[in-house]
């Protein structure tokens, strides 16, 4: 892939446009991993100078700090905001709503100041100015799509409409959810949740939530979170539906629709 | 005779103010007890909020039908506030109808809105409790709502509410029928738009038997008010005041923004970069990490629980709750005012706080209902009076991690991950790029 680190683009006394962020289930999670490729590709075509921070990136500690550490938290941002000042980030762009929100909300005032920005809403102005145009007759033509807000792009940051115009260039037909946008329902992973148990209870968020994407009757499920896309797949297994319904994040979607995309 | 009346009238006003004045100051010091926190910044942004979420409402409307029925009883309790002005002077003079003779026909117009408001407010009231004991509505009967006080609180405030305002209808049938009989004191006025409707079923009563019905109405009613108001600080009615402050000092910055630990920043500041540390550090600085009781917690949250109206919109919201764990928004609020009033108790007994053993943490909240929480501010969101359960829940958190090490196991070890790896699994940070080099 045509990837570069930040380091590489200094080495050639050159600077990116924009940091990519790829964040740790973007990087280590395997299917989270197809979604950073899929955006990869996307800023591969459109010709954006993108860099990432490869190994110096680290977790932003917005698990840490949600479990109620925020000595680990302060040491992850301490080291993250020291990372991207040296290299004078200007704009980062990112395939993660807790990194997001992380970024965007948390770091400014423990001096990390930039513009971030969410795959999706990124996805949207990439549309919107002409840059990325859908082929025509793409796979999700007139596919019953139904999608999923991630309490922090959503409700957290007021993001509702982007990802929802970036999957309307996909002519597929959107179908929304009993409880979306401001009250929509949580996945589960949320606050830490992701790294434990459930607490003793009746159900799973996660199947609570599928059932609500399933009763739509969409055959896509759509994401922007690699948390969500986890929690919504596992779900969807539990009902068994995993040979008839997807669960895909909008740069997944996005990619498939380009021409010449490698995925 | 009307002297000794009058008289009687200014010495229950008075004790009925005189009381209400001491609870506020009582529950205004206990709010103080909580730690500063800077909410005044950004004023215009403010009296946006308190005019959209307080005056307007906002969030009820997310169910069209409560909103409006919930806004007949906001508007007529405002509004009749006016008619009280009448009652009071009527009471400190002696008068009967005060406004009557300067306002002319505009004065039935006005108690003729009046009526309407109450007959609202009363059909509101009666629909309102039919929904917690016919429809039964979930989050009415549920969890911390089971029973006990937060249930008759519920039901005295509505029995009371349809109660006033069937005295007031009552009262102003009554006059009705008196004004026909040509009674003395009873100013002519035109017909009341609903009490017209009422005072037939006072027919043919003498004007002795009326004028009691009349005058113990006009009594009951307003010694009920001044009882309703004294009534509003010991009960979740206390919204009708606090969810206008509570508007303007709502959190403007993004939802998904968790609050500064300023001290933890700087212990991580001096250790990366030890030359920026302070060469004389107080010894006596004892610090304390996330909220262990109400004072740890800051004037605003303590604000929210006496700003809480038990409704249940954030616990209905509540993923964790919807899937039958023990955490319960609404709880956390209720706890909280709980713990805030006994900590107000054993001060007003000891002069200061004396330490009781107990603490909001464990003894009310516990460690499950913690853990529950994925943040998503669906509670939050819910809330028709800007109260933030979800600040609450972390501060608590950051007390149970950082305090007493308490975390599951498979937190702990996400905290080890991150640490060692810079990443909340066990993979090596040499392999965070892994993905660009795999096919």
């Amino acid at each position: 892939m045509n990837v570069r680190t930040y380091a590489e683009y200094q080495a050639n006394n050159e600077t990116p446009e924009i940091l990519f962020w790829v964040g740790c289930a973007g990087s280590f999670d395997q299917r989270a991993q197809k979604v950073t490729k899929a955006f990869v590709d996307i800023l591969n075509h459109v010709g954006i100078q993108f860099a990432i921070l490869g190994k110096e990136e680290m977790c932003t500690g917005d698990p840490a700090r949600r479990a109620g550490n925020e000595f680990l938290f302060q040491m992850m941002a301490y080291n993250n905001i020291q990372t991207m000042n040296m290299y004078a980030v200007k704009k980062i762009v990112t395939t993660c709503p807790h990194c997001f929100n992380t970024l965007k909300n948390e770091y400014p005032e423990l001096g990390g100041n930039y513009e971030v920005i969410s795959h999706a809403v990124y996805l949207q102005q990439l549309i919107n100015d002409g840059k990325l145009k859908m082929k025509e007759g793409g796979e999700f033509k007139g596919t019953k799509i139904t999608y999923h807000d991630s309490c922090y792009l959503g409700r957290a940051n007021g993001v509702f409409e982007a990802p929802r115009e970036v999957l309307q260039s996909l002519d597929a037909e959107l179908i929304e959810m009993k409880r979306c946008k401001t009250n929509g329902l949580c996945c589960g992973a949320g606050g830490a949740q992701m790294f434990k148990e459930d607490e003793e209870g009746t159900s799973r968020v996660n199947w609570e939530r599928t059932a609500e994407a399933l009763e739509t009757g969409a055959k896509v499920i759509a994401s922007n979170c690699p948390f969500c896309l986890t929690m919504l797949t596992d779900g969807v297994k539990n009902k068994e539906k995993e040979d008839e319904v997807q669960v895909l994040d909008i740069a997944e979607m996005i990619a498939r629709g380009i021409p010449n995309a490698s995925l | 005779m009307q002297l000794v009346q009058q008289i009687l009238f200014v010495l229950i006003s008075a004790v009925a103010i005189f009381l209400f004045i001491k609870k506020i100051s009582e529950i205004r010091r206990n709010i103080l007890l909580g730690k500063d926190a800077d909410c005044s910044d950004n004023s215009a942004q403010r009296w946006r909020n308190v005019m959209l979420n307080a005056f307007g409402q906002k969030k009820m409307f997310k169910n069209p039908l409560v909103a409006v029925l919930h806004f007949f009883v906001y508007a007529g309790f405002i509004i009749i506030n006016l008619e009280i002005l009448e009652i009071i002077l009527d009471g400190i003079t002696g008068h009967h109808r005060l406004f009557s003779p300067a306002l002319g026909s505009l004065y039935s117009t006005l108690i003729g809105c009046f009526e309407v408001l109450a007959f609202a407010v009363l059909v509101a009231c009666v629909i309102f409790l039919a929904r917690r004991h016919i429809v039964k509505i979930k989050r009415f009967n549920k969890g911390e709502l089971l029973g006990g006080w937060p249930r008759s609180d519920a039901n005295y405030i509505l029995a009371f509410e349809i109660v006033l305002m069937s005295l007031f209808l009552i009262m102003n049938a009554c006059d009705l029928n008196l004004q026909q009989l040509h009674a003395a004191h009873y100013v002519h006025t035109d017909a009341f738009w609903i009490s017209q409707h009422i005072a037939p079923l006072f027919n043919g009563l003498s004007a002795t038997t009326l004028t009691f019905i009349e005058r113990f109405s006009w009594w009951a009613h307003i010694i009920g008010i001044f009882v309703f108001m004294n009534y509003l600080p010991y009960s979740k009615h206390l919204h009708v005041i606090l969810a206008f402050p509570n508007a303007y000092y709502a959190k403007l910055d993004a939802k998904g923004k968790m609050s500064n630990m300023k001290d933890i920043q700087n212990e991580v500041l001096y250790m990366m970069q030890p030359e920026l540390a302070p060469t004389s550090t107080d010894p006596n600085a004892a610090m304390k990490f996330g909220a262990r009781d109400v004072t740890d917690l800051s004037w605003k949250n303590l604000m929210d629980a006496y700003s809480c109206t038990e409704c249940g919109r954030c616990s209905a919201s509540c993923p964790a709750n919807e899937t039958g764990k023990k955490l319960s928004p609404r709880k956390i609020m209720m706890d909280t005012r709980d713990r805030l009033d006994e900590v107000g108790k054993n001060i007003n007994l000891n002069k200061e706080f004396k330490d009781d053993g107990k603490t909001l943490l464990h003894d009310y909240v516990t460690v499950e209902e913690l853990r529950a929480c994925t943040t998503c501010n669906a509670c939050v969101e819910a809330c028709p009076v800007s109260i933030s359960p979800l600040d609450i829940i972390m501060q608590l958190r950051r007390n149970l991690v950082m305090e007493e090490s308490n975390a599951p196991q498979e937190w702990n070890q996400m905290f080890g991950n991150i640490e060692n790896n810079m990443a909340p699994w066990k993979f090596s940070p040499d392999d965070r790029d892994a993905w660009v080099h795999a096919s």
